[in-house]
């Protein structure tokens, strides 16, 4: 009973980093209906900044993560003014086709750079600390990845729904045209999502070099957590993309747990299942 | 000198051709009626002037500037508002969130502000957290004025207001007019119906075929020149 509960404490736990994952693509995606493919390799580049700060300048990576985010929301913004915005039209395939040869121009950039080896960035020790939750121990950095999960949920939330720059998202995602009769600037407003975007996916980079090793090919493979994670929450929907990851997260460690081989087809299993029994996600926005 | 003005505009969509050289001119203060069919160009000129259609710098004028080439939010930022044909709420705002909006590209100070577009339009205030979308045809157009007037505008451009609403509702509307003139705005309507037009315009211009075919106060045109320029027979 006990294991159980455990199972499903760590895969709660585990969650959070797919909906770190996918919390930026569900952000782009909500605003402009842009499918970023490169997104699992824009955390990685990200990881990569944070572990050149920490080796470059001695920081502290909690620190790094704090300097590389607006060098990140500056990378997101011009590559979404200078190039992404150009793709975007009636037609999705110019925005899936360019950001494919993004993926792959930032893969080859990274091994050019940093070569194939794997890397990890150290957090002096916390990676293996944990504390004792009644009869379960969990570990600190899943618990902070959760924590700053819900953190970036609620913050992402509160600027949508409480800002005049959340109004603009969504009057921009709704209406361009009138939107521009606002005064507001369609490919400005796109340009500032995508480094907020960008922001996230720091945050993202953060667990995801301190939690595990990374080496310049394993994005693609964290975008298809973060698709399934935003699939299963219902598109556009921040919290949906949170249960979403929780949902990946529980399936992996059950699978796991029965046979380690089994965790990650569990997970896409799970996935699977969603889509048949509910093909919209668990929380599809009203308005589409 | 006209507070703003159109020269010689032309307009095309592709290879049609929808405006043909159409000057209007709005002075300060005035409130004037742009009338005709169905696809006489009514809407192009307004999508002309606020913006959203491109066109040579020197064809429209606005305070002297020429602003004809300039983005639609530039224009709003220099204080010509628009009341888009077909109202064009946002879906995902509330009622106070599609008027809030209204001031994204310029926060002025002035007459308008929340509070006194709630007294314009009260029942506005009683559906402040509803979606701007789940308001009747009259109350959404209320919103969209309201949104418009909270910018401050110079010039308040209405296109079609009162199209798809019940008489009664559109009395309602028009009624709002003398307080928003009274509070500094020069405004432009255009409009299907003449009688509406007459009632409240100082100065009236027919279009047909995108081109101005009349124009004139409207106590000094006959009805069988209206007609004419409406029709074209």
């Amino acid at each position: 009973m006990t294991s159980a509960f455990d199972t499903i404490i760590q895969g709660i736990l585990l969650g959070g980093l797919y909906a770190l994952f996918a919390a930026g693509l569900s952000l782009v995606f909500g605003i402009m209906r842009l499918v970023n493919l490169a997104h699992g390799d824009l955390i990685v580049l990200a990881a990569f900044l944070i572990l050149v700060l920490v080796t470059a300048l001695g920081l502290n990576p909690f620190a790094a993560a704090l300097v590389a985010m607006p060098l990140m929301f500056i990378v997101g913004w011009a590559l979404q003014f200078f190039l992404l915005n150009r793709t975007l039209g009636a037609d999705i395939l110019p925005p899936l086709l360019v950001t494919f040869g993004l993926s792959i121009v930032i893969q080859n950039g990274l091994l050019e750079v940093f070569s194939a080896d794997s890397r990890r960035i150290s957090v002096g020790g916390l990676e293996s600390a944990s504390i004792a939750l009644g009869p379960i121990n969990v570990g600190v950095m899943p618990l902070l990845t959760l924590v700053s999960a819900i953190a970036v949920i609620i913050g992402l939330n509160q600027l949508f729904y409480r800002t005049s720059l959340g109004r603009a998202f969504r009057a921009t995602s709704d209406d361009p045209v009138t939107a521009g009769l606002m005064g507001i600037r369609p490919k400005r407003i796109f340009a500032t999502a995508t480094g907020i975007a960008m922001v996230v996916v720091t945050i993202a980079a953060l667990y995801l070099g301190t939690r595990a090793n990374f080496d310049p090919t394993i994005g693609p493979a964290r975008l298809i957590y973060a698709f399934e994670a935003v699939i299963i929450g219902g598109l556009g929907s921040l919290w949906g993309t949170l249960a979403g990851g929780i949902v990946i997260g529980i399936a992996q460690t059950f699978g796991a747990a029965i046979n380690p081989e089994w965790q990650i087809l569990a997970g896409h299993l799970a996935f699977l299942v969603v889509l048949l029994v509910r093909p919209r996600g668990l929380f599809p926005r009203a308005v589409d | 000198m006209a507070l703003l003005e159109t020269r010689n505009l032309t307009a095309r969509y592709g290879d049609f051709q929808a405006l043909f050289g159409v000057g209007i001119a709005l002075d300060q203060g005035e409130t004037i009626a742009v009338i005709g069919a169905n696809g006489a160009g009514k809407t192009t000129l307004m999508r002309s002037i606020s913006g959203v259609l491109a066109n040579r710098a020197e064809a429209v004028l606005f305070d002297g500037e020429k602003i004809g080439a300039l983005a639609a939010p530039d224009i709003v930022a220099r204080g010509i508002a628009m009341v888009p044909e077909g109202r064009k709420l946002f879906a995902s705002l509330s009622v106070e969130e599609n008027l809030l909006i209204g001031r994204y590209g310029r926060a002025v100070d002035g007459h308008w502000s929340l509070d006194t577009v709630y007294e314009l339009f009260p029942i506005l205030r009683e559906r402040r957290a509803n979606p701007g979308t789940a308001l009747s045809g009259g109350q959404q157009q209320m919103v969209a004025i309201g949104r418009a007037l909270m910018s401050n505008p110079r010039v308040l451009l209405c296109d079609e207001i009162s199209l798809g609403l019940a008489p009664v509702v559109i009395k309602d509307i028009y009624a709002a007019f003398p307080r928003i003139r009274a509070a500094g705005a020069s405004i432009v309507v255009v409009e299907q119906d003449i009688g509406q037009a007459l009632k409240v315009a100082d100065r009236v211009y027919c279009m047909m075929e995108g081109q101005i075919t009349l124009s004139g106060a409207p106590a000094a045109l006959t009805r069988e020149a209206i007609h004419a320029a409406y029709f074209g027979h």
